[in-house]
């Protein structure tokens, strides 16, 4: 079977984000953007599937700028074997992503679709749920464990009180929670290949989905800022001090 | 407006996240709840006594104990022919089930609200909440999920809504509940604990952190958290993480020991009442955000303080 992997080129998650002083977003100028943290789990998760023989391709596939080339080179030189960029400057809402994908999905056929749960700009966690939802197909979201038996998925969920399983009819949507795996570093040699890698550009237009945002974003704007209190000199200080915050 | 509020329960009683999600959702117009579940017609009364419900859907089904998205979701948009508005708590299962829902309405879902500004504008949190956007939705329908640490908890009690029965086409045939391991403990939920006692990597390995931080949780009846440098250093289980790729939390007291406070961390609790650090460095970045702060070698102090409370 195909393994689809979807990818979103995001901010670093090592750079701290500044809002614009003009209040109509982050400044993403000069800043440095890599793979968001939780697609490249999807990535090395298809990738071992592939490698237990549990798959036989595995596709990455981007929304994004023409610079979302460079994150699909990153999924190519990590294992994965070809990639699709559907590009556009617009910010795309999760929904449209899902059409895209949808439409991407009938052409290619996949048993899997694997996504990060969330990307760490927009923070939505929707991606996954609403392309299970267009396909109707089952979702296992924020996976900690994935085990293909069969027709049927095993699906391990990182949920509130702990880990719940469920298991889902092939094919299926995943979205991986952090402790599915630790990803892999590309070697060199392998990033040398990925550039001779297939890697087909194409637009929305191409799938016919109209990636209108629903939402407009009036400001963008700072958290309220926390200031420093006050440090206590010892042990008996801070039960004082907890004793006022009637704890103790 | 008329809004639909998922209700989070385990088939026995109303879970405090659904509280939340009621004081969001009345912000917006009439608040209707929805019970799904197996055998939860207890949940389904409690529910109706939740101050200032309206009417309660219960659609009671084998199909719907484990809240599957792709059994629910039907069920939902169904309800949705005649509601504005649905708002799910920003719980594991609202976030499972909501953008399904959303997607079958063909709406964005606007995630994890912060507060209410109009009809169609809210704001939440991006960048892991390094910034706060306000958006406003153009759709005819709202989708939206609720950040429970943003909204006080309605009153549990003093409603006098009406159960109504449901039906809805229950299971969908596409996934079943295998099994889950739900960590037991005395100890309260990290999500909704008034004070919690979180440790970080400085506590050595799990043994230590075991002996040093929940002897002082358990004084303060506390819940207990970790940093995610602790988990991964695999001294507490993932679900004890605090921080943006872990639970975000808003107790009355954070303790935070041995904890640097890097920018992940601090996504998650920097919404505490009041923080209170205990860290050997004087320069962790932890200091700048907390209220109290003793810099001190952990193994002493919190031994110390464990004792004197």
């Amino acid at each position: 079977m195909k393994i689809i992997v979807p990818v979103k080129r995001v901010i670093d998650y090592n750079v701290k984000p500044r809002v614009k002083a003009d209040g109509t977003g982050v400044d993403l100028a000069n800043v440095k953007m890599s793979m968001n943290p939780f697609d490249e789990i999807a990535v090395e998760e298809a990738i071992r599937l592939k490698e237990a023989g549990k798959a036989e391709e595995v596709i990455a596939v981007s929304v994004g700028p023409t610079k979302a080339q460079e994150t699909l080179r990153t999924a190519l030189a990590m294992g994965a074997d070809r990639a699709i960029l559907i590009e556009t400057d617009a910010e795309v809402e999760p929904l449209a992503v899902a059409k895209i994908l949808k439409a991407i999905v009938g052409e290619e056929n996949p048993g899997l679709v694997i996504l990060g749960k969330q990307a760490i700009d927009d923070d939505s966690n929707q991606t996954g749920q609403m392309l299970a939802a267009l396909l109707g197909r089952p979702q296992g979201t924020f996976a900690s464990k994935v085990v293909i038996e069969g027709d049927s998925v095993a699906v391990t969920r990182e949920v509130d009180g702990g880990l719940e399983t469920v298991k889902l009819s092939l094919p299926a949507i995943v979205t991986t929670d952090l402790r599915l795996n630790e990803p892999r570093y590309a070697s060199l040699p392998n990033i040398m290949k990925a550039k001779k890698k297939q890697l087909d550009v194409k637009s929305p237009a191409d799938y016919g989905v109209d990636i209108t945002p629903r939402l407009k974003t009036l400001k963008v704007a700072e958290p309220p800022v926390r200031v420093a209190g006050i440090k206590v000199a010892d042990v008996d200080g801070l039960v004082a001090k907890l004793k006022e915050l009637g704890v103790a | 407006m008329k809004t639909l509020v998922w209700v989070e329960h385990d088939n026995a009683s109303v879970k405090d996240a659904t509280l939340s999600a009621v004081t969001a959702a009345a912000k917006l117009g009439e608040v209707h709840l929805l019970v799904a579940g197996s055998g939860a017609r207890a949940v389904a009364d409690a529910a109706a006594q939740i101050a200032g419900v309206g009417k309660v859907h219960f659609a009671d089904d084998a199909a719907y104990e484990h809240a599957l998205a792709e059994n629910v979701a039907p069920l939902i948009v169904d309800l949705m022919g005649h509601h504005d508005a649905f708002v799910a708590p920003a719980t594991t299962t609202g976030k499972n089930v909501a953008p399904r829902v959303a997607a079958l309405l063909d709406v964005a879902q606007i995630s994890d609200i912060l507060s209410v500004e109009g009809e169609k504008t809210f704001t939440r949190p991006i960048y892991a909440g390094n910034a706060i956007a306000t958006v406003e939705s153009s759709d005819a329908k709202l989708v939206i999920t609720v950040r429970g640490t943003a909204f006080a908890k309605a009153e549990a009690t003093g409603g006098s809504g009406v159960v109504e029965d449901v039906t809805g086409a229950g299971d969908a045939g596409l996934s079943s509940f295998v099994g889950a391991e739900i960590a037991k403990s005395e100890r309260p939920e990290l999500t909704s604990a008034k004070i919690i006692v979180s440790g970080g990597r400085a506590l050595k390995d799990s043994e230590t952190f075991e002996a040093t931080i929940l002897p002082l949780a358990d004084k303060l009846g506390a819940a207990v958290g970790a940093s995610r440098a602790a988990v991964d250093a695999g001294y507490v289980p993932n679900d004890y993480q605090v921080g943006q790729t872990g639970k975000i939390v808003a107790p009355e007291v954070y303790i935070a020991v041995g904890i640097s406070g890097a920018i992940q961390h601090l996504a998650g609790m920097k919404d505490s009442k009041t923080i209170i650090a205990i860290n050997k460095d004087e320069d962790a970045p932890i200091f700048q955000v907390a209220d109290i702060g003793l810099v001190a070698d952990l193994f002493n102090a919190v031994p110390e303080l464990t004792g004197k409370l």
